[in-house]
C-alpha cells in the first residue's frame, strides 16, 4: 500500500498542451504514472505527448471517456484556481496543483468548495506527491526515490528532496512522499497526511518538513502525539529568519506568536516528534527513530 | 506590498470610509500653502503633521506632531521633513523621511482598533476589533484577549450586517455612531477584497466629541500574487521605501533578503534556502542573505545571483547549495564556472550540487583549474564555507 495515489490511479493532466504541463507529463509517463488524459479548452480531440494522451475540453468529459480519477494542474496562476474548482465540480477524487502564485483570495473560496465536495486537493504551490516506483505527480526527480517504508510530507520542494536524498543514504525508502506547498492556504493538510501514514500497512516511519509561519506543524504535532503509533521525524526551517519577512513561500513568514521556528520546535519535541537541530540530521534520525 | 498611510487613507475614502483627510508634500517650499488649505478645506486651526515612511511606530519616534497652530504646524513640518525616523520597526538605521502629510486635527473622544487579515488556521478572513484602541494589538491580545472581539467571514456570504452589528457592539457604540461604524465596517471589507489586501489595519478608528466614527491611520499589506490583477494598487509601490539590492534582485525573478551575517548563499527553494541559512548559523557562521534561484537555476540566474550577493560588502564566502531535481547540476556548475571567471570573483566559493547529474557536475568544477571547493553534503559545505571566511 501507500497514500493517495498508486500504479492504479487514472490521471488527467489540466494543461497538458502548455509548456510546463507537456513537459513534466511527458517525466511522469516516463516513470510510469498512468496518464489517461489530458485537458486544454478547446483543443479537445487532439492528442498530446506524441499522440499518447487523448486532450479534452474539459474535465468532466476527460472522466467521462477515460474514468479519471486523479487530476494534476498545470495551469497559469489567473486561471488555476478555476481549473480546481473544475475537476471538483467534475468529480475527481484527488486534485493536485503545482501553480505557483494563485491569489489567497481564490484559494479561499477554493478551499470553501473542495472541503464541501468532499475533493482531496494537495498544493497549491507545491512540486507534488510521487508514490514510489508507482504514480509520479507533479515536478519531484523520481529517480532519487527509492522504494520502502518511509513516509515523507513538506512544505518545500527541494527540501523534500533533501530528505529523500538523506533517507535513501541511510538505506532507507519511500512509501509515499508529498510536498504540501508553502502558500497561506493549502488543501490537504500536515495533519491529514501523518494520519492516512498511521493508518497505511506499508509505512514504518514518517518525516515532516515545516517552516516558519502558520500553525500546521503545531496541529500536526498535537495529533501525532494522540494519535500516532509510528515514529516521527521532524525538521522545521527558518531558524535564522527575520520577523516580519517573507522568505520565498508566500505562507513563510514569522507573524508573531507560535509560528516561529524556535516555539514549533518546541512543540513538536513536547509532542514526542524526534525533532532535527540540523536539517543534516534528517536520515540518521529517522534510522535511530525506527531501531528505538 | 506595503504602501503609505496616506494611500491607504484614499483607499478606504473611494470605499466609503470617513477618514482624517489632508495632502501630502514632499518639498518646504509646499508647506506654507498645503497647511493653509487643509485649514481651510477642513475647516480646523489645528493640523497635525505626520511622516510618511513604510514602518509603525513613527509617533514614538517623533514622526507625528499635534499643531495647534499655523507657526506649529510650519515648525513641525520642517523638522519632519527629511529627517531621518527611526522608529522601534526601523531598526537603528532608521528611514529617511521624503514625504509629509497634513490633515485636520480632531477631537478624539475614544480610540479603538480594527483590521483584516487572514486567519490561516481557518482558511477564512477574520475582523478584528478592540477597545484598546492605538495600543499594539499584539500585546492587548496576549494580556487582554478579551477586549478583542473577532468575526470570520464566508468567501461565499462575504461579510454580512449581523456581523458588523457584533463589532459595534463589542467597541459599546451608541446611536448614529453605532451606525456609521456598522457601514465603516462593511466598507472596510469591501475595500480589503476589492484591492486584494492581506491586511488592512485601522489603528486608531475613533469615535469624536460630535460622535463621528473616523480613520485616524491606515496600514495595508497587498497580496503579491494578486498584483497582475491590481494594475491600480500596484502603481502605489514605492521603491525609494524597499531595499535597493532586494529591488535589483527582483527584476532578475530573484527573491533575496539580506541579512546581518557575512555568509553569502545561494541556494534552489525557498525551503532550502532556509535551511541553508539555519546550518551556516549552527556551523558557527552567519548568514549575509536568504537568496532562492528559483526552479530553473541558468547559468544566467547563476551569474546574477552572484552580482546580488557581492552587492553586500560584508560578504567574506558565498556557498551555493543546489539540489537538481529539474534543474541539471552539470548546467548550474558550467554556470557557477563561468560566472567566476567573467566577474573574476575574489571570495572563496564552495560548491555543493546534489541530484541530476551531480557526479559529472563535480568533474566539471574539479577539472575547471578555479579554486572552486566542493562539498558532498550540507553539514560538509557548511563547515567548509565558515572555516573559508576565517581565512
Amino acid at each position: 500500500m501507500s497514500i493517495l495515489v498508486n500504479k492504479d490511479s487514472k490521471v488527467v493532466v489540466q494543461g497538458i498542451t502548455g509548456s510546463e504541463g507537456t513537459f513534466h507529463a511527458t517525466q511522469m509517463l516516463a516513470y510510469g504514472t498512468n496518464i489517461v488524459a489530458g485537458v486544454t479548452p478547446g483543443k479537445g480531440g487532439q492528442t498530446a505527448l506524441d499522440g499518447k494522451v487523448p486532450v479534452f475540453n474539459s474535465v468532466e468529459d476527460a472522466k467521462k471517456e477515460t474514468g479519471a480519477d486523479v487530476s494534476i494542474i498545470f495551469v497559469p496562476p489567473p486561471f488555476a484556481a478555476e481549473s480546481v474548482l473544475e475537476a471538483s465540480d467534475a468529480g475527481i477524487e484527488t486534485v493536485v496543483c503545482i501553480t505557483e502564485g494563485i491569489p489567497v483570495q481564490d484559494m479561499i473560496t477554493v478551499k470553501k468548495v473542495v472541503d464541501a465536495n468532499g475533493t482531496r486537493l494537495v498544493g497549491p504551490n507545491c512540486p507534488g506527491i510521487i508514490t514510489v516506483d508507482e504514480c509520479k505527480l507533479g515536478i519531484m526527480p523520481g529517480f532519487i526515490t527509492k522504494k520502502g517504508s518511509i513516509g515523507v510530507v513538506s512544505k518545500s520542494g527541494t527540501l523534500t528532496y533533501e530528505a529523500i536524498g538523506q533517507l535513501v543514504d541511510v538505506g532507507l525508502g519511500q512509501t509515499t512522499a508529498i510536498g504540501i506547498g508553502g502558500d497561506p492556504i493549502i488543501g490537504t493538510t500536515m495533519r491529514d497526511l501523518l494520519e492516512m501514514f498511521e493508518n497505511d500497512s506499508e509505512t514504518e516511519g514518517v518525516v515532516i518538513i515545516g517552516e516558519i509561519g502558520g500553525q500546521m506543524e503545531i496541529e500536526a504535532a498535537y495529533w501525532a502525539r494522540d494519535n500516532m503509533s509510528k515514529p516521527v521525524v521532524g525538521f522545521i526551517a527558518g531558524q535564522t529568519a527575520p520577523p516580519g519577512r517573507r522568505m520565498g513561500h508566500a505562507g513563510a513568514i514569522v507573524s508573531g506568536g507560535d509560528d516561529t521556528a524556535e516555539a514549533k520546535m518546541r512543540i513538536l519535541k513536547e509532542c514526542g516528534i524526534d525533532v532535527c537541530e540540523s536539517v543534516a540530521e534528517i536520515g540518521d534520525k529517522m534510522l535511530n527513530a525506527l531501531k528505538k | 506590498m506595503k504602501i503609505h498611510e496616506y494611500q491607504g487613507k484614499k483607499l478606504l475614502k473611494d470605499y466609503g470610509v470617513p477618514i482624517q483627510d489632508g495632502y501630502t508634500i514632499v518639498n518646504i517650499d509646499q508647506a506654507a500653502e498645503t497647511i493653509k488649505r487643509v485649514q481651510r478645506e477642513f475647516n480646523t486651526k489645528a493640523v497635525v503633521v505626520k511622516a510618511q515612511i513604510h514602518a509603525g511606530g513613527r509617533g514614538k519616534g517623533g514622526g507625528v506632531k499635534y499643531s495647534p497652530d499655523y507657526n506649529s504646524a510650519i515648525i513641525n513640518t520642517e523638522n519632519i521633513l527629511g529627517m531621518n525616523l527611526i522608529t522601534p520597526q526601523t531598526g537603528a538605521e532608521g528611514k529617511l523621511v521624503q514625504k509629509v502629510y497634513i490633515t485636520q486635527a480632531l477631537d478624539i473622544a475614544k480610540e479603538f482598533y480594527a483590521a483584516i487579515l487572514l486567519d490561516r488556521s481557518k482558511g477564512k478572513d477574520v475582523v478584528m476589533v478592540s477597545t484598546e484602541g492605538g495600543m499594539d494589538i499584539e500585546k492587548v491580545a496576549a494580556e487582554t484577549p478579551e477586549k478583542i472581539e473577532k468575526v470570520w467571514i464566508d468567501p461565499l456570504l462575504g461579510m454580512k450586517s449581523y456581523q458588523a452589528r457584533t463589532l459595534a457592539f463589542a467597541l459599546d457604540l451608541k446611536g448614529q455612531a453605532f451606525k456609521t461604524a456598522v457601514k465603516v465596517f462593511m466598507d472596510m471589507y469591501a475595500c480589503y477584497r476589492g484591492t486584494d489586501a492581506s491586511l488592512v489595519e485601522i489603528n486608531p478608528l475613533v469615535e469624536t466629541e460630535d460622535g463621528e466614527v473616523v480613520a485616524l491611520d491606515a496600514k495595508f499589506n497587498f497580496d503579491d500574487n494578486a498584483m497582475y490583477r491590481q494594475k491600480e494598487i500596484s502603481g502605489l509601490r514605492d521603491l525609494s521605501e524597499e531595499d535597493p539590492t532586494e529591488v535589483e534582485a527582483g527584476k532578475y525573478d530573484l527573491n533575496y533578503i539580506k541579512l546581518d551575517g557575512n555568509v553569502g548563499c545561494m541556494v534552489n527553494g525557498a525551503g532550502l534556502a532556509m535551511a541553508t541559512m539555519d546550518i551556516i548559523k549552527l556551523a558557527g557562521g552567519d548568514p549575509a542573505n536568504f537568496l532562492d534561484v528559483g526552479g530553473t537555476a541558468s547559468a544566467e540566474t547563476v551569474k546574477n545571483g552572484f552580482k546580488i550577493i557581492l552587492s553586500d560588502e560584508n560578504v567574506k564566502a558565498i556557498l551555493i547549495n543546489i539540489f537538481g531535481g529539474i534543474v541539471r547540476c552539470d548546467r548550474v556548475a558550467n554556470g557557477v564556472i563561468q560566472a567566476v571567471t567573467d566577474l573574476g570573483l575574489k571570495v572563496p566559493v564552495v560548491v555543493r550540487l546534489d541530484g541530476t547529474n551531480a557526479e559529472e557536475a563535480k568533474n566539471i568544477l574539479a577539472q575547471s583549474g578555479l579554486s572552486i571547493i566542493t562539498a558532498d553534503n550540507m553539514q560538509d559545505a557548511a563547515d567548509k564555507v565558515v572555516k573559508a571566511t576565517f581565512n
